[in-house]
């Protein structure tokens, strides 16, 4: 199985921060704007050099997201930045209606969304928000993995035109993709090529998910591991090829089994080729405290419940 | 500067346009279209500097937003009366396959429409960040909004009031159509919004009252003087006092057409009350 090094535990809202401060400097429409949360979502950087293109908004979300959409009107490319329940249910009639329906080129950040948020509890830790942002017409919506992918993914949305949801999370986790990567939206990537099963993950379960496939190495499994960043538009002829060769798939995700990428997948796959399909997902319910360690284990969000659930396809093939 | 005269006969054409929209579909909102048909024929014939050319981005020229989205017959029909789409088009409001929604939109393609309303509330914030690329582009044209004042309800305006005042946006000018009428009644009745000149005083903004709301020479001169208060570090509020159904004896002084159209019979009254001056579409 391909080896892949932790560069170093970093989190990805950093990425997001560096890879904002990277977009201050070389593109000179890009904005900025945040609900009160600069320091959790690594803002510093790009304020700092671009003062005059920062717009702190309180803690007012429905007005940066209208704010954000007229910032468009007139060239600019606004990121916003706040956690992903304020992101996105908080907003969701601004965002469909002034920035999706209205096809303004908004790109919507949101950190510390899922379990991993921790010790706050269920009142942040969102676990629709793909859902909710994949049923709007037009939207982008991407899962970022680690640190690099995360920077990566930032600077890239910058150059698509169209509203983006981009989501990211708060814990140091494994930064092991490429430092210089392309980031090209909607393509997903392979990391591991195998047999027997297809493991399909975004965002923090992709390290999970090669974790597993390690593990099941040792048992005689070979699991092909695909890292799925973009859940909208959805790289639908990467997981045709891949389950044609496997025959069974898992796809794995910290959001809740209903509206995430795992519904994506089975949508598609029931037109196309059904195919056996286990979810890695939470089963329609809502966090709690905790770290984000006991929280990914209880809620069954690791590389454990991974493995579990290949064992179980695998019966079904 | 158009003869007022002038102006007088596009608002008749205007509100004639709006009678016969909403009759020919048997849907849409007469009621706040035709309360606010002086103020946007104003706006767009003689306040706001226009390029001649409709651009998304409108750098170089006044912009306007409407929140209360649902009084789009008369944006449809000033819209078109200045030329940014044949006023043919006006046939089409409505209908399947139409440009001209219920509630305005960008998603068509309409020249002249800047984004989507509809959903209340949400105009103010828009304008407020449209106001703010302009001055990032250093563009001294001005952002005009038109908001019911049954809106003012929806929370999110007040985050951009207070927003507006705390960051000095000086350059917009927001209209409240300060009609009194929502569609359950009386906003005195449904919820009473307290007086609105010192809520928005106390927010910190510059306001303005125009008392004849539905008088083009009392426009003229309130947006006149608005448009001196910009620059000044505040944002300028105008409380436009209009009547809803304006220019309709029997659609005045009530909340009962704020979403209703005329029937074959109250249409032919209606127009009878405002005969043709520039020509039916």
């Amino acid at each position: 199985m391909k080896k892949y090094i932790d560069q170093g535990k970093n989190d990805t809202r950093s990425g997001f921060g560096a890879g904002l401060a990277e977009l201050g400097r070389t593109n000179p429409n890009v904005v900025a704007l945040c609900a009160d949360l600069v320091g959790s979502l690594k803002m510093e950087k790009f304020i700092e050099e671009n003062p005059e293109r920062f717009f702190q908004i309180g803690i007012a979300e429905a007005n940066m997201m209208g704010i954000a959409a007229g910032l468009t009107i007139g060239g600019k490319i606004p990121f916003t930045g706040t956690f992903a329940n304020f992101s996105t249910g908080r907003v969701y009639d601004q965002i469909r209606q002034s920035i999706a329906y209205s096809d303004k080129n908004v790109k919507i950040c949101a950190s510390h969304a899922g379990v991993t948020l921790g010790e706050d509890g269920a009142t942040h830790q969102i676990l629709e928000d793909l859902g909710l942002m994949k049923m709007l017409p037009g939207m982008t919506v991407i899962n970022t993995c680690d640190y690099n992918q995360t920077k990566a993914a930032t600077i890239a949305i910058a150059e698509h035109h169209g509203p983006v949801y981009l989501r990211f999370g708060r814990p140091k986790v494994a930064n092991f993709t490429p430092v210089d990567q392309k980031f090209e939206i909607g393509k997903a990537v392979m990391l591991n090529e195998g047999t027997d099963v297809t493991i399909v993950a975004t965002g923090h379960l992709v390290w999970e998910a090669l974790i597993a496939a390690e593990n099941l190495e040792k048992q005689g499994i070979s699991a092909e591991v695909i890292n799925i960043h973009t859940i909208k538009p959805l790289d639908g002829e990467a997981v045709l090829k891949s389950v044609k060769k496997t025959g069974c798939i898992v796809t794995a995700e910290e959001h809740n089994y209903l509206g995430g990428l795992g519904e994506s997948i089975s949508g598609f796959l029931a037109t196309t080729q059904p195919t056996p399909q286990e979810f890695v997902a939470t089963k329609d319910t809502f966090g709690e405290s905790g770290t984000p360690e006991q929280l990914m284990d209880k809620y069954g969000l690791n590389n454990k419940a991974i493995e579990n659930a290949v064992v179980s396809v695998l019966k079904r093939k | 500067m158009p003869k007022l005269q002038e102006l007088q006969d596009l608002t008749v054409q205007v509100r004639r346009d709006i009678l016969r929209m909403v009759h020919k579909v048997n849907s849409g909102h007469p009621g706040g279209s035709l309360g606010c048909t002086e103020f946007i024929v104003a706006l767009y014939n003689e306040i706001m500097e226009l390029k001649d050319e409709f651009d998304m981005d409108g750098k170089g020229e006044d912009l306007f937003f409407l929140s209360n989205g649902h009084i789009s017959p008369v944006f449809y029909s000033v819209l078109a009366r200045k030329g940014y789409f044949p006023v043919d088009e006006l046939n089409t409001f409505r209908l399947i396959d139409s440009r001209l929604q219920g509630h305005p939109t960008t998603h068509e393609g309409l020249p002249g429409v800047r984004i989507a309303s509809g959903s209340l509330g949400q105009g103010m914030s828009v304008a407020l960040g449209a106001a703010q690329a302009k001055k990032l582009n250093k563009d001294s044209n001005i952002v005009y909004t038109l908001h019911g004042d049954g809106e003012l309800q929806e929370g999110q305006n007040w985050e951009a009031i207070m927003y507006a005042a705390g960051k000095k946006v000086d350059n917009i000018i927001a209209t409240i159509d300060y009609n009194g009428q929502q569609i359950d009644g009386a906003t005195e009745d449904v919820l009473p919004m307290g007086d609105l000149k010192k809520k928005f005083e106390a927010f910190g903004w510059e306001v303005l009252e125009i008392k004849e709301g539905n008088d083009l020479e009392a426009i003229l001169k309130g947006m006149k003087e608005a448009k001196s208060k910009t620059g000044k570090g505040k944002p300028v509020c105008v409380l436009l006092h209009t009547i809803m159904g304006h220019g309709v004896d029997f659609m005045m002084y009530t909340h009962a057409w704020h979403g209703k159209a005329p029937n074959d019979e109250q249409l032919a009254t209606a127009l009878a009350q405002n005969s043709e001056t520039l020509g039916d579409y």
